[in-house]
């Protein structure tokens, strides 16, 4: 281990003396922004890296306008909302799931099997599936709205804000201020996408992409090959991760995602409008689409004022730097997303590497 | 700042929101010192004697999990809530809040396992109550237990006796409890493989009392929030710093692989059969080789120590030997578990 670790050191420093700055790295998964924190990696590495927490948290990412969307849905009597855990305390413009639990038709599922039971369990009700999450999550959807048509259940409503990494990865590059000299690629995705699929980033914007699992070593032999590239001036797509990742990925989930939606233009909070980088129920399955079929339309919104998540995420400040956090942005009162996921940069940030203790 | 005018399930989590209700609405009410210690049983004195006495409720579902069930976690929970503050559990009281409908069959096997957990610990149930609320004012059974213990004679525990350079000793693997739990009711498939750690420690708090009488300085079994939580509230009572050694930290690899998987750190992990130790330096490894001595305590580790520290923060040092904070939990982690 401690080998593999002056390794890493090592082809840093090397990095770092070709460049003649510091080298900066972001990571496109809250997997990894987790792991990095957890694992103390921020603070084992030498100052002349840095790594940036990017857009990789689907709470995260999850435009304010489609959190009030669903919220509406949750205020009617007729709807019982199915969501992953994470997304019930962000807070939308109309408070939060969380401050609606009381109600009783806010379910928290852990799969999206779980929607199917709902459906079949409340037949009178209207299940809305907040469809959030990447390509990892995408093909769980689809095999539900498939499901649902193939055994005729007709009150599941699918509200689809899923996304695609490499749309976001290549907007962040076309950003003229972006800070990045390379992407620490997610392992889930990868495994479902293939690894070369990010060939168009190494070859349109000359950029390392390094894919690699969530084990503290795999980050750190994917910093190491990330340096390695750069010292060399010889960006390329790698992967440290080759037992699951292939550079095809997985037909059969691409397939199932390419035959249920269409890539859409979609919000990101902080990155704006993406072309092609959300996921939308095909046509043909318009009557499990919930926005076509509830009259709640996601509209975009700005962020609440002051609250910087969207800079975090373009990897342009760290959380420190924005005027709220743990003041009036923390975990038991987030103001925006990346406060709420614990995959978020500024949770993350404020669990594990806040210095200044809370007044009691 | 509080999150909500309404109460929220984080509130009940044992993170940061627990801790806000009871120093802002429920202490300021009642203002004593016994209370105000928050001790995990308050120490009261009667005639020439001291007591301990203490209470707890039990709301855990599923009823029955792997490793035991909310009969045997209602007695262990309130004898380890005696036996980590220096007593010896002598009664406890029962009180069930029903929902109608429950099934006879399945009261009869909680008031067995109550009855079985207490024989083996040799503690009488000396008094109860019954109450039936209507289907959907609770979920099938709720108990209270109360409990009185005399003070162990060499006992002498509390925050104040906890000094820089002490030992921190965990009596086993963490997060048993709440991951058996978690996957237990969310039916995920390595379910077979966990137990939770449901038990008394008090054979343990007992003799590490008796023997090294007041080298032990402080014990508390870290349920709700986990270790995370109960080193916070050392740190944050005594105003010294934590550091522990993530390498020390005894942990199932199935608990660890479920809790990486749901995305929790163990840290935050609710236990139910484990307690914290604290313990003078020059006492620690024999501490550690007698707590070893028993079935309950064969994993114990010394995982860290109390330190001198300006931010009085817990500090981990982790496995590739980074430093970061371990800060108090939420408070949502997991659904309810104890």
């Amino acid at each position: 281990m401690l080998e593999r670790i002056n390794k890493a050191y090592k082809q840093i420093a090397k990095a770092q003396s070709v460049l003649g700055r510091k080298i900066n790295i972001m990571e496109v998964c809250g997997t990894h922004t987790v792991s990095v924190f957890r694992s103390g990696l921020r603070d084992a590495f030498p100052d002349g890296l840095k790594l940036l927490s990017g857009p990789g948290c689907p709470v995260c990412i999850t435009d304010q306008g489609y959190i009030d969307a669903v919220l509406s849905l949750a205020d009617r009597d007729d709807c019982v909302i199915a969501t992953y855990g994470d997304m019930i305390r962000v807070p939308g413009g109309k408070g939060s799931l969380e401050q609606r639990t009381k109600r009783g038709n806010i379910k928290i599922i852990l799969s999206a099997e779980d929607v199917l039971k709902l459906a079949q369990e409340n037949p009178d009700k209207k299940i809305v599936f907040v469809a959030v999450g990447f390509e990892t999550t995408a093909p769980a959807t689809a095999v539900i709205v498939n499901e649902a048509r193939q055994q005729n259940i007709k009150n599941i409503f699918v509200f689809s804000n899923h996304k695609m990494v490499v749309p976001a990865m290549t907007a962040l590059l076309s950003d003229k201020n972006n800070k990045i000299d390379a992407f620490l690629c997610p392992g889930h995705v990868s495994v479902i996408i293939g690894s070369d699929a990010y060939k168009p980033v190494v070859e349109n914007f000359k950029k390392p992409c390094v894919v690699a699992g969530f084990e503290p070593m795999q980050i750190i032999d994917a910093i190491c090959e990330i340096c390695r590239q750069l010292a060399e001036n010889s960006p390329a797509v790698a992967s440290v991760y080759p037992a699951a990742v292939t550079p095809k990925g997985n037909s059969t989930a691409q397939k199932i995602i390419a035959d249920t939606f269409d890539a859409a233009n979609g919000c990101w909070r902080g990155l704006g409008n993406i072309c092609g980088s959300t996921l939308k129920l095909k046509e043909k399955f318009s009557d499990f689409d919930a926005e076509k079929q509830l009259g709640e339309i996601f509209v975009h919104e700005e962020t609440p004022v002051g609250c910087k998540c969207g800079l975090v995420l373009c990897g342009l400040i760290d959380p420190p730097d924005c005027g709220l956090f743990a003041q009036s942005c923390t975990p038991d009162s987030p103001v925006g997303p990346c406060m709420v996921s614990s995959e978020g940069a500024c949770a993350a940030w404020y669990k594990y590497a806040r210095r200044k203790r809370r007044k009691q | 700042m509080t999150v909500s005018d309404k109460i929220l399930l984080a509130h009940g989590g044992g993170g940061r929101l627990t801790e806000e209700l009871i120093q802002k609405i429920i202490l300021p009410a009642f203002d004593n010192q016994t209370l105000n210690k928050l001790t995990d049983s308050a120490e009261i004195s009667v005639g020439k004697d001291n007591i301990f006495f203490t209470t707890d409720s039990y709301v855990v579902k599923p009823l029955f999990f792997s490793g035991g069930d909310i009969g045997k976690l209602a007695v262990c929970g309130t004898i380890n809530d005696l036996a980590v503050s220096g007593a010896k559990p002598i009664a406890l009281s029962l009180s069930l809040i029903i929902e109608e409908g429950l099934e006879i069959d399945t009261l009869r096997k909680i008031i067995a396992s109550v009855a079985k957990t207490a024989k083996k610990e040799n503690v009488s149930i000396v008094c109860g109550d019954t109450k039936v609320v209507e289907a959907g004012c609770a979920d099938k059974i709720f108990i209270n237990t109360a409990g009185i213990g005399f003070k162990l004679p060499k006992a002498n525990i509390g925050f104040d006796r906890i000094c820089a350079w002490n030992k921190i000793i965990i009596t086993g693997t963490i997060g048993d409890h709440g991951m058996t739990i978690m996957s237990q009711r969310e039916g995920m498939k390595f379910d077979s493989e966990m137990k939770s750690d449901c038990g008394s420690v008090a054979n343990i708090c007992e003799k590490v009392i008796e023997v090294f009488g007041d080298d032990i300085k402080f014990m508390r079994d870290p349920t709700r929030g986990g270790l995370a939580a109960t080193l916070n509230e050392i740190a944050g009572q005594t105003g010294f710093g934590i550091e522990i050694n993530e390498e020390h930290i005894p942990v199932n690899p199935t608990v660890r692989a479920a809790a990486d998987m749901l995305g929790f750190d163990i840290l935050d992990i609710a236990n139910e059969g484990k307690v914290v130790i604290i313990v003078s330096e020059k006492n620690a490894e024999d501490c550690l080789q007698i707590c070893r001595e028993f079935e309950n305590g064969k994993d114990a580790a010394i995982i860290g120590k109390v330190i001198k520290s300006d931010d009085g923060l817990v500090e981990l040092i982790t496995m590739i030997k980074g430093k970061r904070v371990v800060q108090m939990p939420y408070g949502r982690e997991l659904p309810r578990i104890c």
